[in-house]
């Protein structure tokens, strides 16, 4: 019978093009102002290391103003010191480890007409690479030995190898920054973790880092950070070393686990750290350290703006309001078609037969919807990709995967069958012997 | 076969109580061909609707080939319309997006046949009312009466007890209809009970049985007293 009601609903939907094309019309503008918004927010809200989210952790030590918390009620700052960057880095107690932060450099490409420009490196720690998944197109990334040797190495993102070196395998390769020659050691295939999972304190949209060299080498180097750096009291003394030395947080630390379970040693062992610390006279506050996976951390760093979740309530209304638009349109429908029920009735229909047929029908409008509804989304992503265009990031977040385009599909009919099951019963319910007389 | 005993039904509105039907008494045997008459508004039409379990009863008992009627569900009541009654309407009935051949498998369908058997008794009805050559016209390309041989070919196809025709010619001029009645005539003797609501009194005398119904209940004697008398009122 399913194929029969196909049948049907196909022909009911060609016999009322006008009819059918406003439900279709309805059901697509609310799916595509729904699902553009859903679209947005589901990039939004994603995570790059979802297949490791028990297994990293985001480190947070709590060693803010004893008078005053980081952030009400109670929370400790979202980056560490250098001292415990460093310190917990050479411990080595996780499985693996990095330590890492922003800065920019000004890059000099070969050629004597090219001209320099400045660009954001991230100095990091050997770990970063295997711990994140980081792809590699060429090479690798450098090793344990060349972060103590303070190795004068970098790994390329592909943007920056293809700008470079027009997208050769440029491993062994030299390149000058500030005026000082490094060592390309690898060169990774297109990444751009959606939202930057590991650095948010700016912009979690902006996309990875072009070029990654040494933490270490950025030390001696005596680079700056060029990410969010705050302290709670004055330096010790001027100058590079005194901001090594100080309270001041800067630096953003992750580790992984060899397993979830070890979530809990890893947390004795920074709470043995930081009473090892107020021994020493730091760390002024009650232990209160964090580790968060990377999904809690997001949660945690509020990465889905409050916004866009406005945005999507309204949206969502908005789908509401063309669904009820689209019961009114199928009321209208079956209302007309009563006649036809009564019939079917007649000739041996039962209630349940009609309603399955009809609701049929509603989903085959419902999918129609859906794919239009598609279209709507993509037109939707990329009105709001112009409005924002002064983002450079924005197209990252405009952009619809299969799920959504399964959600959207999905949604629709869902919706419409939902939409369709008051009309569908209204006409069920209606006596066929009145609807037969009347004719 | 049809057995109705003390029949009564009644539409309610809020100021309004109108009784359609009052104790309506009817048996019907097998093979009958019955004609039942009466003026506008007697109750001939809400009767053949209780008949063919389109409407609930108010009051009473209506007992088909010997089961209570009222105490089937949807679905039991569904099934036994589908293989027992065939519907005959005044203004056809027929699907106008639907062919002919696929008007007439509407039933068949909902009996659960599958394609070679609702093909096979579709084809032998189609050549019973003589449109076999039309099988794949639509409504609008036919005549009134080709509509009704369709709509007769159709209540046919799943091979019911009994016919159901409310006033099955009144859409249809005299040669259509007398058409239609030698058709419904061939049926019946072929062993089809029919029971064919009308006001014409021509067309009632060609069944073997008249009923004359008025204010929703049997009357006694010939229509024509009925008429008349309905008529000097």
């Amino acid at each position: 019978m399913f194929r029969y009601y196909l049948k049907l609903g196909s022909l009911s939907i060609r016999a009322n093009p006008a009819l059918s094309a406003l439900m279709v019309a309805a059901i697509a503008i609310g799916i595509g102002a729904c699902m553009s918004i859903v679209t947005v927010r589901h990039v939004m809200s994603g995570n790059p290391v979802a297949h490791k989210n028990d297994l990293l952790y985001h480190v947070q030590l709590d060693n803010w103003n004893p008078d005053d918390p980081y952030e009400d009620p109670n929370e400790p700052p979202e980056q560490v010191t250098y001292l415990d960057a460093t310190a917990l880095h050479q411990a080595g107690r996780a499985f693996r480890q990095t330590i890492s932060f922003k800065s920019d450099r000004v890059v000099q490409p070969e050629g004597e007409d090219a001209r320099p420009f400045q660009e954001e490196v991230r100095a990091t720690t050997a770990d970063f690479f295997a711990m994140f998944d980081v792809p590699f197109e060429y090479g690798s990334g450098w090793d344990a030995s060349a972060d103590r040797a303070e190795e004068r190495v970098v790994v390329l993102s592909a943007a920056m190898n293809q700008r470079l070196f027009g997208g050769e395998d440029s491993v062994g390769r030299m390149m000058t920054m500030n005026k000082e020659p490094y060592r390309i050691v690898g060169v990774l295939s297109e990444w751009r973790p959606m939202p930057k999972f590991y650095d948010l304190n700016n912009n979690p949209y902006e996309g990875a880092e072009e070029i990654y060299t040494p933490f270490s080498l950025a030390i001696s180097g005596e680079w700056g950070s060029s990410g969010n750096n705050s302290c709670w009291k004055p330096l010790d003394g001027a100058g590079y070393e005194a901001y090594l030395a100080s309270e001041c947080i800067w630096i953003q630390m992750w580790v992984e686990l060899s397993s979830a379970s070890e979530r809990d040693n890893y947390m004795q062992f920074l709470d043995d750290y930081v009473e090892q610390q107020k021994a020493l006279g730091r760390f002024p506050r009650e232990v209160n350290n964090r580790l968060s996976t990377p999904a809690e951390w997001m949660v945690n760093r509020e990465v889905v703006d409050d916004t866009v979740n406005v945005l999507l309530s309204l949206a969502v209304l908005f789908l509401v309001v063309c669904l009820l638009n689209t019961i009114g349109l199928l009321l209208a429908k079956v209302m007309r078609r009563t006649s036809d029920i009564s019939l079917r009735r007649a000739l041996g229909a039962s209630k349940s037969a009609l309603f399955t047929q009809y609701l049929i029908e509603a989903g085959m409008v419902g999918i129609a919807g859906g794919l239009a509804g598609i279209g709507m989304t993509w037109l939707g992503l990329r009105g709001l990709e112009n409005v924002f265009s002064e983002y450079d990031f924005i197209s990252y977040l405009m952009t619809m995967d299969w799920t959504m385009v399964l959600y959207a599909v999905l949604l629709a009919i869902v919706s419409t069958l939902a939409a369709a099951l008051y009309p569908t019963w209204r006409a069920c319910s209606v006596s066929p012997a009145t609807t037969l007389r009347i004719q | 076969m049809l057995n109705m005993k003390k029949v009564s039904k009644t539409y309610r509105t809020d100021t309004v109580e109108t009784h359609a039907l009052r104790e309506f008494s009817l048996t019907v045997d097998e093979g009958e061909f019955v004609s039942v008459t009466g003026p506008s508004g007697s109750g001939k039409t809400t009767f053949l609707n209780i008949a063919g379990m389109l409407e609930e009863l108010t009051a009473g008992t209506y007992e088909l080939d010997g089961r209570d009627i009222s105490k089937l569900n949807d679905k039991e009541r569904s099934k036994v319309r589908n293989e027992k009654i065939g519907f005959i309407f005044q203004s056809f009935n027929l699907i106008p997006e639907l062919d002919v051949f696929d008007n007439i498998d509407v039933p068949l369908r909902y009996r659960g046949f599958n394609a070679d058997e609702r093909k096979r008794r579709i084809e032998k009805c189609l050549d019973r009312v003589g449109l076999t050559s039309r099988m794949k016209h639509y409504p609008a390309q036919l005549s009134g009466g080709q509509q009704q041989r369709v709509a007769i070919a159709r209540a046919l196809a799943g091979e019911p007890r009994f016919l159901l025709a409310d006033e099955p010619t009144g859409n249809l001029d005299t040669n259509m209809a007398d058409s239609v009645l030698d058709l419904l005539a061939e049926i019946n003797d072929s062993g089809t009970t029919i029971i064919m609501v009308t006001h014409e009194l021509t067309l009632a005398d060609r069944a073997k049985r008249n009923i004359f119904v008025r204010d929703g209940q049997i009357s006694d004697g010939p229509p024509e007293l009925h008429f008349a008398a309905a008529a000097s009122a």
